[in-house]
């Protein structure tokens, strides 16, 4: 499972680092995606506002399902995907892998939109230093949640529309428990309970995945 | 229980996808270490038959062994490790190069990668080793989608129309090629919108219409 | 002879007590020392609140597992997970419009970012997302394990939900019927009416959940009928 899930993992990163795709449209949108929300404040509140570790979530939930519409296109056509699936990988290999590969995409993105965030909503640099944790483990479970949504809604061949509707419910404790945690990083706080929330999602997916990715693959 | 000289066996067999019967009740047998053409106009069901054979869709009705595997009660996902796929779109990642393809293939094969290099010369590509697989032309991802299944040695081989975009050097050199196959005791199934015109090569021919098999000749 | 007349009852039994619950709560039990009439909304809030989130999501979950398991799959189990949803989903949209009715008087607004308000929200959109994924897809068998996969998957998230928005926020009253030690908060009549629209209420979620599964036989008939025509006319394609 484990020499699975690096190998495709590795050829995910490697197609990634190809086509360029986060370096030239993913991160560009999230960073415009920040300044939007600076606009949308108005002038008043975009530099001084304590909205800055929620926005940052947002503006990751979006990056997100780009990221995972991404990931499961990136499989190719359906003939790549019928010959990949005589290579009888195993599911729960697949499904790590694309994890892990969607997460490091997201780490990348995260600490680029952070500093964003620091630039542009004004949010303190040593707090949102201190926030970074939480934020890799939240885009974690944000990248094993988000794996299993795109594979549900059809792997890149259902409709678009679907994994926004599906995913959003799910993504809701994690916007929650990353704003809490962030805002409790800047102003000080227990950070204890969102600890608790984002790693037993992140241990949640991580198992629903690893037992059932086969379930949805199989067609 | 199968025959051990059978590859396939297929008894009225349907499938059905989104409520459509692509295939109407198929009944067939095919010899181990044999070349078969499929043939048949657009939507007669080859693809479909080809996909049945690899696991790669369900059966719906009727009965089949595959390899051994049970259609029915067996493991899908054991048959589709047995078999090697070739489909008319390409059948790899355009971003990677051809080599970092079959490295893929190999890698998740568990065969060794040292073997790649005599692969890729076999099928005409060793000047193409680095060059992403959305770069080569379409006889040459053609080739890339052999190199694949020569890497991978499988029982079966099923190839979905491999003559289509192939210049007359191109389908000499397949020709060549299957006849290898079939002689290491693989078996091959092709399908084609015609007949085969080979000299080389002297397969069964089945042909397909409304799902259903209409003509068999050998 | 004992299923067939308990399920020929099951309907006019459900709509009795109904009635008995209306009657009851509306003119029989007193009203509130502090919130007057608007208790009434006692014996149907908690009630529709019950078969939305608990009685009809669960059976969902529940026959989910069940399609997963193999030993135990059957269209039976896609056809009561899918219908129950169905059910779940009108239910926890009456709990939200009910609820909201309540509130206003007592929050002085419709809607308040609250802590079950908001995870009974979430579970909507849950509820929703399985009814739309299930529409997504047309092939019998890929429908019924991606759903029933995402039932499972709501099922975990609703703990994990429902504690997320707790500690973010809460103004939601607090339990109404038991103290924490387990003693009764609501007595006589109230109490008995109380009793009363929850096993009614639990009813009538079987009462829909046995309608809605006959339709879906029903359908499930139409659509082999397709098929079989459908087989019919391609192997004719075969012959000519």
């Amino acid at each position: 499972m484990i020499r699975t899930a690096l190998l495709v993992a590795g050829k995910d990163l490697r197609i990634e680092r190809r086509s360029r795709v986060l370096l030239w449209q993913v991160l560009p949108f999230g960073v415009m995606a920040l300044v939007l929300s600076g606009l949308a404040l108005g002038p008043a509140h975009a530099g001084n506002s304590s909205a800055g570790p929620g926005l940052f979530y947002l503006v990751m939930l979006l990056v997100t399902l780009l990221m995972i519409n991404r990931s499961q296109v990136i499989e190719g056509s359906s003939g790549t995907r019928t010959s990949v699936a005589t290579l009888g990988l195993d599911p729960a290999g697949v499904f790590l892998g694309k994890a892990l590969a969607l997460a490091v995409e997201l780490w990348i993105t995260g600490v680029v939109v952070l500093a964003g965030a620091v630039l542009l909503l004004h949010t303190a640099l040593v707090g949102s230093a201190e926030a970074l944790p939480s934020v890799l483990v939240i885009l974690a479970a944000l990248a094993a949640a988000g794996t299993l949504y795109g594979a549900l809604s059809g792997g890149g061949q259902g409709p678009a529309t679907l994994l926004p509707v599906l995913s959003f419910p799910a993504f809701a404790p994690l916007l929650i428990a990353g704003e809490r945690s962030y805002s409790d990083a800047l102003h000080g706080g227990s950070l204890w309970q969102w600890w608790l929330i984002s790693l037993v999602a992140l241990v949640a997916y991580l198992g629903i995945g690893i037992l059932l990715y086969g379930v949805l693959e199989e067609s | 229980m199968s025959s051990p000289t059978l590859v396939v066996e297929l008894s009225d067999a349907v499938v059905l996808v989104d409520g459509f019967p692509l295939l109407s009740g198929v009944t067939l047998e095919l010899e181990t270490g044999t070349l078969n053409v499929v043939t048949g106009a657009n939507g007669a069901g080859k693809t479909s038959l080809l996909r049945l054979l690899g696991g790669l869709v369900a059966l719906s009705s009727g009965s089949g062994v595959v390899s051994g595997v049970d259609l029915r009660t067996g493991d899908r996902r054991d048959l589709r490790r047995r078999v090697g796929w070739l489909g008319h779109e390409g059948s790899f990642y355009d971003d990677l190069s051809a080599k970092e393809n079959l490295t893929f293939a190999a890698k998740a094969l568990g065969r060794p990668t040292d073997e790649i290099a005599r692969v890729l010369d076999r099928v005409g590509l060793s000047s193409r080793t680095d060059t992403p697989a959305k770069r080569l032309s379409a006889g040459q991802r053609r080739r890339l989608g052999l190199a694949w299944l020569l890497l991978r040695r499988p029982e079966t081989w099923l190839l979905d129309e491999p003559y289509a975009t192939l210049d007359d050097e191109g389908r000499t050199f397949f020709d060549e090629l299957i006849g290898d196959v079939i002689r290491s005791g693989a078996s091959v199934i092709v399908s084609a919108h015609d007949p085969l015109r080979s000299n080389a090569l002297s397969p069964r021919t089945i042909t397909l219409a409304g799902g259903l098999v209409v003509s068999d000749r050998s | 002879m004992i299923k067939q007349l308990s399920q020929r009852l099951l309907g006019p039994v459900t709509l009795a007590l109904l009635a008995l619950t209306f009657w009851l709560g509306l003119w029989v039990t007193p009203p509130d020392r502090i919130q007057g009439n608007l208790v009434r909304l006692l014996y149907i809030h908690p009630a529709i609140a019950w078969v939305g989130l608990y009685v009809s999501f669960g059976t969902s979950v529940i026959a989910s597992c069940l399609y997963l398991w193999k030993r135990t799959r059957s269209t039976i189990m896609d056809r009561v997970a899918y219908c129950a949803m169905e059910v779940s989903a009108i239910f926890i949209t009456l709990t939200l419009i009910t609820g909201s009715i309540w509130g206003r008087p007592t929050w002085g607004v419709w809607w308040a970012w609250d802590a079950r308000l908001t995870s009974t929200a979430i579970l909507l959109v849950f509820a929703l997302g399985y009814l739309a994924l299930r529409r997504a897809n047309d092939d019998p068998e890929l429908r019924a394990r991606r759903s029933a996969v995402f039932a499972i998957i709501a099922a975990i998230n609703v703990p994990i939900d429902h504690f997320s928005v707790d500690w973010w926020h809460t103004l939601h009253q607090g339990a109404t019927v038991f103290t924490q030690n387990g003693n009764f908060l609501v007595h006589g009549s109230m109490l008995w009416t109380l009793f009363l629209s929850l096993f009614a209420f639990t009813l009538l979620f079987f009462w829909l959940l046995r309608a809605r599964y006959r339709l879906e036989v029903l359908r499930d008939q139409r659509y082999a009928a397709s098929l079989d025509e459908a087989l019919a006319q391609r192997r004719r394609e075969g012959v000519h």
